[in-house]
């Protein structure tokens, strides 16, 4: 794990189209070890085209999106690397990866960057505590000896899978679902899947967790719940997170840094504080042109 | 909840003028279908003439008898429906069924097990090869086969329309290579399954990037090549003439035969063709037992999980980090390594092959018999397979009917209209198949079946 404050993901110049929709265009900006970077904007603005991008979902028209694993001095071969045809370059517990070039699970896998989906994907049809030990698919496949040693059901394998559900019951306790696991995923309320959503992409064991829109749909004490999980995420377990949302109680308290697109194209980057106030995201936010702002802000009392 | 709810389904009203309606409806178009299609006939005179015959009594009747089902369904049969529709799911979970699953499994296994026992004591060594031959192995085939494409179908997702294929080449694979060479059946069951299982994986290569009706189109598509090639590579496969002559099972190098050296011999028993059969049972018995023990061990492993959750939701899987084009080649050859030692063993029963034996059909019957059961469920496969194999063996015991529909008739012809209407009418009476929820893999305090609402089918 890096220092809190270096820098843990670079996006540079990171363009995506859709035929001649440009979705994101030309943006670029840094997300640090330890904190909880929040990417706004107005519905459209191509927050979640983002998200695919860097998870490997979508592959960008243009650009480089860079990940850092330990030391940040391992920055330095980042043109190297893009030079090179490689994914990633490892040196001991350090790593970099151009997350542009890998497929998506591999994203997960092997830079370690996990993701929720703005509508929950959470598999239904299987038990809360199945879908977490899903997550930890590739650690367990490793310890079943590719399936080999767990069908013959080797002391090593059921040692692993015994950890796996202890991880399990452990994040379950933390997001208070505990009782639920041995309940289908798909019975759950609306918040309890937000949350699995969450805990599940927590078992892939990420450096960063990228959530789209996670108190979508939440009521007000089940988003304060949110607030405080996200919190701890950070706190305790030093995970970074990226964060899109809409409501902006969420990103004012909790996050320590703010990127706001529209249509596309950043138009404000900074402390919650500085983005805030600015006239550009105000106006973007309320959808009027900039010279107007301040009557409009007269208006509703900002 | 509540109790109140529960007990209190109100009788649905039944329509009497819309059902009249409806019949009338439905009399009409029958008449209308019917009317060329049964009332006329033409036939060639002695004098090479084209005749038009009438039938009008054969007609009315059937008319008459579609009008009378339709006002049957109305009055009958779609209430019951409704009925059904409105009883709560915890209604169906009564003790007794509980019960009834709990023990339901070790009872079938036993029987299995003792079943040549039984019918030998029943009727005899004559009377009972044909029940151990046509219905024990004969089903167990199908179950081994329904087991195998489950592990696809069912638990993976990926709609496969011919695994049949996989079946002809487990089946080819032993019959050529024990001709050419003379390998052993014990030889050649592993290596028909690792050989259908590369053919699963060369398939799956180009194919599962394709999704939903598009795989099961290029599925269909590989089974047919197979059998074109199987009939037009003459040279290798003997064409539709097929390969006969084919070396039976022996029991551990001893053959079943006559002869000095033969088993019955050996044993100092009197030569019987049931020994052969009998051991041929619990030959398919054991593969078959083989291919449930694995399923059920694969499912709690991380390979039958992901299966499981691509089934679920493919893009889940991948945000996890989970490879999917490898897991759904792992179904894939998997599914095609039981399908191919099903098939070696089949070719060794039977000592002739021909691609007659591996048509579309074939992989039709066991979808059927994997979608009948309840995707995913072995003992709801099971079940399908017994009853539609056992239903087709015992059509051709109905010799009776016979005297009532004259001697041309034969009542085995009838056989896909059955299966037709079974479909139908379990589709619309259990739409998830017979036995449709989930078993958990893994639990924390307490298995709880998952109702099949939530479980998804799977997309591709
Ligand atoms: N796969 C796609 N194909 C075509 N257009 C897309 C695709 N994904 C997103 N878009 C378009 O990109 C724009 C940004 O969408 P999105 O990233 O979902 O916005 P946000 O998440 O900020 O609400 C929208 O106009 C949307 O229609
Ligand atoms: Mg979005």
């Amino acid at each position: 794990m890096g220092i809190a404050g270096d820098i843990l993901l670079r996006v540079e110049h990171l363009t995506m189209r859709f035929g001649g929709l440009v979705a994101v265009d030309d943006l670029s900006f840094d997300a640090r070890q330890g904190e909880i970077t929040a990417l706004i904007g107005p519905n459209g603005a191509g927050k979640t085209t983002v998200f695919n991008c860097i998870t490997g979902f979508y592959k960008p028209s243009e650009g480089r999106i860079g990940l850092c694993h330990g030391d940040a001095a391992i920055w330095s071969e980042l043109d190297a690397l893009t030079e090179g045809g490689n994914r990633g370059i490892k040196q001991g517990s350090n790593g970099l990866y151009l997350l542009e070039r890998m497929p998506d699970y591999l994203v997960t896998q092997q830079a370690r960057v996990a993701r929720t989906f703005q509508n929950i994907r959470l598999f239904p049809g299987m038990t809360v505590l199945e879908n977490l030990l899903v997550a930890q698919h590739n650690s367990l496949m490793l310890a079943s000896g590719y399936t080999l040693l767990g069908i013959f059901g080797f002391p090593s394998y059921r040692r692993a899978e015994k950890a796996s559900i202890d991880l399990a019951r452990d994040w379950l306790n933390r997001v208070g679902l505990i009782h639920r696991a041995d309940d289908p995923a798909g019975d759950l309320p609306y918040g309890d899947q937000r949350r699995l959503e969450i805990a599940r992409a927590m078992c892939t064991d990420p450096v960063l967790l990228c959530l789209d829109e996670p108190a979508a749909g939440l009521n007000p004490r089940e988003s304060a719940q949110l607030n405080e999980l996200l919190l701890s995420i950070g706190n305790d377990h030093g995970i970074s997170i990226l964060l899109i949302e809409h409501d902006m109680s969420v990103v004012m308290e909790i996050s320590d840094h703010v990127i706001v697109l529209d249509y596309g194209v950043k138009i404000s980057d900074g402390a919650p504080e500085e983005v805030r106030n600015d006239p550009k995201v105000i106006a973007a936010y309320l959808g009027v042109p900039d010279d107007e702002v301040e009557k409009v802000e007269a208006e509703v009392g900002l | 909840m509540t109790i109140e709810t529960v007990n209190a389904p109100t009788r649905p009203r039944i329509d009497v003028a819309a059902a009249l309606r409806d019949a009338a409806i439905t009399t009409l178009l029958a008449f209308g279908l019917f009317l060329p299609l049964i009332g006329f006939q033409t036939v060639v005179n002695i004098r090479n003439e084209l005749e038009l015959n009438t039938r009008w009594p054969l007609l009315l009747s059937l008319v008459a008898a579609v009008g009378i089902a339709r006002l049957a369904y109305s009055f009958l049969f779609a209430p019951w429906l409704e009925h059904l529709k409105q009883r709560p799911v915890s209604a169906t979970q009564s003790p007794v069924l509980g019960l009834l699953a709990q023990w339901f499994t070790p009872f079938a296994i036993g029987f299995a097990i003792f079943y040549p026992i039984i019918v030998i004591t029943l009727g005899g060594y004559g009377g009972a090869l044909k029940w151990v031959d046509n219905f024990g192995i004969q089903i167990l085939i199908y179950v081994m086969l329904g087991w195998g494409l489950n592990i696809v179908v069912g638990l993976a997702g990926l709609l496969d329309l011919g695994y049949v294929a996989f079946y002809a080449v487990g089946a080819y694979a032993y019959a050529l290579l024990s001709k050419e060479f003379g390998f052993s059946f014990w030889i050649l069951l592993p290596l028909a399954g690792v050989m259908s299982s590369f053919w699963g994986i060369m398939l799956g290569f180009p194919v599962l990037r394709l999704r939903g009706d598009y795989l099961a189109i290029v599925t269909l598509a590989f089974g047919e090549i197979i059998r074109i090639v199987l009939i037009n590579w003459v040279d290798l496969t003997n064409g539709y003439a097929g390969i006969s002559g084919i070396p039976r099972p022996t029991f551990f190098g001893i053959p079943f035969n006559a002869n000095e050296d033969g088993f019955a011999a050996t044993f100092g028993l009197e030569f019987s063709p049931i020994y052969r059969t009998i051991f041929l049972y619990y030959l398919i018995l054991a593969l078959a037992f083989l291919t449930a023990f694995v399923t059920v061990r694969l499912r709690r492993l991380p390979v039958g999980r992901a299966w499981e959750a691509l089934r679920e939701d493919e893009i889940a899987c991948r945000a996890l980090g989970i490879n999917t084009t490898n897991t759904k080649l792992t179904a894939f050859g998997m599914g095609a390594m039981f399908a191919g030692f099903a098939g070696s063993f089949f070719a060794a029963r039977q000592g002739f092959i021909s691609p007659e034996s591996f048509t579309f059909l074939e992989s039709a019957t066991i979808l059927a018999i994997v979608v009948l059961g309840g995707m995913g469920c072995q003992i709801g496969v099971a079940i399908a397979a017994i009853v539609m194999m056992g239903g087709t063996e015992i059509m051709r015991e109905l010799e009776f009917l016979k005297h009532i529909f004259g001697p041309s008739f034969d009542p085995t012809q009838y056989r896909m209209l059955l299966f037709g209407f079974a479909m139908v009418l379990i589709m619309v009476v259990r739409p998830r198949g017979l036995i449709s929820s989930r078993t958990p893999s893994v639990f924390l305090k307490e298995r709880k079946a998952i109702p099949h609402d939530l479980v998804k089918e799977g997309h591709g």
